[in-house]
């Protein structure tokens, strides 16, 4: 058993916001989808919701699915109790076992302090950890989660996927997006998207394997194929020859997705 | 040259920042790294000249920050501070008249195909290329960026960074805030604040080095969870266990009886924030 995307293709009005994408998430799993603004995270996370019609593909979604939007979902009016006792309402949870519920939720995102504190007066980490509780109340099988770690800072990013590592824990699976490559390290799987195309997608390790290529360091630029690290440059070589004085260098995954996004860029 | 000497800043009772000393010297680009309310941004305005320090004092290039000449500065805030319904084209006229420098070359970026685009329609990593170009039009010795690729996809952020390492590399003073270990790695050096005090700087990756985290394996309940908090422990999961930040394997060891295994791992980027915030928290 598997939610996912096969073969996703998404347009509005002329333009391809996904271009045959395929995605797919086990229990007990987390897919990290990586890539920058307007690369189509947020369109993915729609799709595989509901809330966005395909033009073809198909899509496999459990009845229940937990979805915390890009801007996180809590109401500024409400505090912290009434958000969880809001979203428990409108599931139509039993009042004993949602009470428990959302108990549990208050201790493992540590805002038990400030049950009775409004939605706008929440900082940005307790504000996003609560939009995870939210989207968790319902024990869902599939959890989607668009962006839940922008604009934190790294204690609670941390907390976050200390949230987001319980709930796979639990045997859910798990979507999240991301603008980072980092955050991909704490994925089983990642999809890596530029302007709606699929750059890479596997786990980690097989996302590693499949770059074309080798990847040098140089201490100037060398060619359309080099990019700035650091203080030195990074050189692909499609067919693997070294450039004059560059030195081997293992890639990382920041490095695959630079590749693919250049070659894609370059490509006629 | 950024040189913050000592410096303080009280907003009533609260301390912000607590004798800070920094510089950023010709050519290097240095991170400002620490958790939200950890003093960054209070620091930031000071050397923008924004705010006065309550104690000790701010200068660049060896002047007092709040009296140079703006045209030393060149700053790019988060939200950037381009006009969204002016082109491009509009908006480097504008700020190049202001600062009374010549108008950047869009060519020169490899932005030449877009000076006639509006700026709201443009994507983040287009817009932020732009503000960036805005920012460096006259030439300052000193740069502050805040978070200055954050929504940018990885070939967006080598371009940015670049563009970043190019104006140091012309002899300017940059100063980076962020709160990612890509960024992070990106900086010569970063220091780090916690509490308002400065708790470490060199470079990050060493920093990180230095830092230690605890591994549980075994029957880790609900119980052996509580006692480790109880000790002052913080307890995080990821893929690869339950994991203990802020005691050592020794005091955990104590704590969860037999049952549990113990072991010493690398600390991640994030851990090593958790476990400064304790610490300057004792």
């Amino acid at each position: 058993m598997s939610w996912g995307l096969d073969g996703v293709t998404v347009r509005f009005g002329g333009d391809v916001a996904l271009d045959d994408v395929s995605v797919s998430v086990s229990p007990g799993d987390i897919a990290v989808i990586v890539g920058g603004d307007g690369a189509g995270k947020s369109t993915l996370c729609r799709v595989l919701v509901g809330l966005t019609p395909i033009e073809s593909g198909v899509v496999r979604r459990p009845e229940r699915i937990g979805f915390q939007p890009e801007s996180s979902g809590v109401w500024a009016d409400l505090s912290v109790a009434e958000n969880l006792e809001f979203v428990a309402s409108a599931y139509g949870l039993e009042s004993g076992p949602a009470g428990r519920r959302i108990s549990y939720l208050l201790e493992i995102t540590g805002l038990g302090t400030a049950r009775d504190r409004l939605g706008r007066n929440l900082s940005g980490g307790m504000r996003q950890k609560l939009g995870v509780a939210m989207a968790l109340l319902s024990e869902p099988p599939l959890l989607v989660l668009d962006e839940p770690s922008t604009g934190l800072d790294p204690v609670s990013r941390l907390e976050l996927w200390s949230m987001i590592a319980l709930a796979s824990e639990e045997e859910r699976a798990v979507v999240a997006t991301t603008a980072y490559v980092d955050e991909a390290s704490r994925a089983t799987t990642v999809l890596a998207l530029d302007e709606g195309a699929v750059l890479a997608w596997g786990s980690v390790d097989a996302v590693l394997a499949a770059m074309p290529g080798r990847i040098y360091e140089t201490a100037e630029r060398a060619g359309a194929s080099s990019w700035r690290r650091g203080r030195a440059w990074r050189v692909w070589s499609g067919d693997g020859t070294a450039p004059s004085g560059a030195r081997e260098t293992t890639p990382d995954l920041a490095d695959v997705v630079t590749v693919a996004a250049l070659t894609r860029e370059t490509r006629p | 040259m950024i040189e913050v000497l000592d410096v303080g800043r009280v907003f009533g009772d609260v301390v912000a920042v607590d004798h800070v000393s920094f510089r950023v010297g010709a050519g290097e680009v240095v991170g400002l790294l620490g958790a939200n309310g950890a003093g960054k941004t209070t620091t930031m305005r000071m050397i923008l000249g924004l705010l006065r320090p309550t104690s000790g004092r701010v200068e660049l290039d060896g002047r007092p920050a709040a009296e140079v000449d703006r045209r030393l500065i060149g700053y790019v805030p988060q939200s950037l501070g381009l006009y969204r319904d002016l082109t491009v084209l509009e908006n480097l006229s504008f700020i190049s008249a202001a600062f009374g420098a010549p108008l950047p070359a869009l060519d020169g970026a490899g932005l030449g195909d877009i000076g006639d685009r509006r700026v709201g329609e443009l994507s983040l990593g287009l817009r932020r290329r732009v503000a960036f170009l805005a920012a460096l039009s006259h030439s300052p010795e000193v740069l502050i960026l805040d978070e200055p690729t954050s929504g940018v996809g990885p070939l967006g952020r080598a371009r940015l960074w670049e563009s970043i390492h190019n104006a140091a590399d012309e002899g300017a003073s940059v100063l980076v805030s962020t709160h990612h270990m890509e960024e992070a790695e990106e900086c010569d050096r970063v220091v780090l604040m916690a509490d308002g005090r400065e708790v470490v700087s060199g470079v990050v990756s060493e920093i990180v080095s230095g830092f230690s985290s605890v591994l549980l394996e075994g029957e880790v309940g609900d119980e052996v969870l509580r006692e480790i908090r109880a000790r002052g422990g913080k307890v995080l999961v990821d893929r690869s266990g339950w994991r203990v930040v802020g005691l050592g394997p020794g005091e955990i060891g104590e704590a969860v009886g037999p049952s549990v295994t113990v072991a010493r791992v690398p600390a991640t980027f994030e851990e090593v924030f958790v476990a400064l915030s304790r610490e300057s928290a004792r």
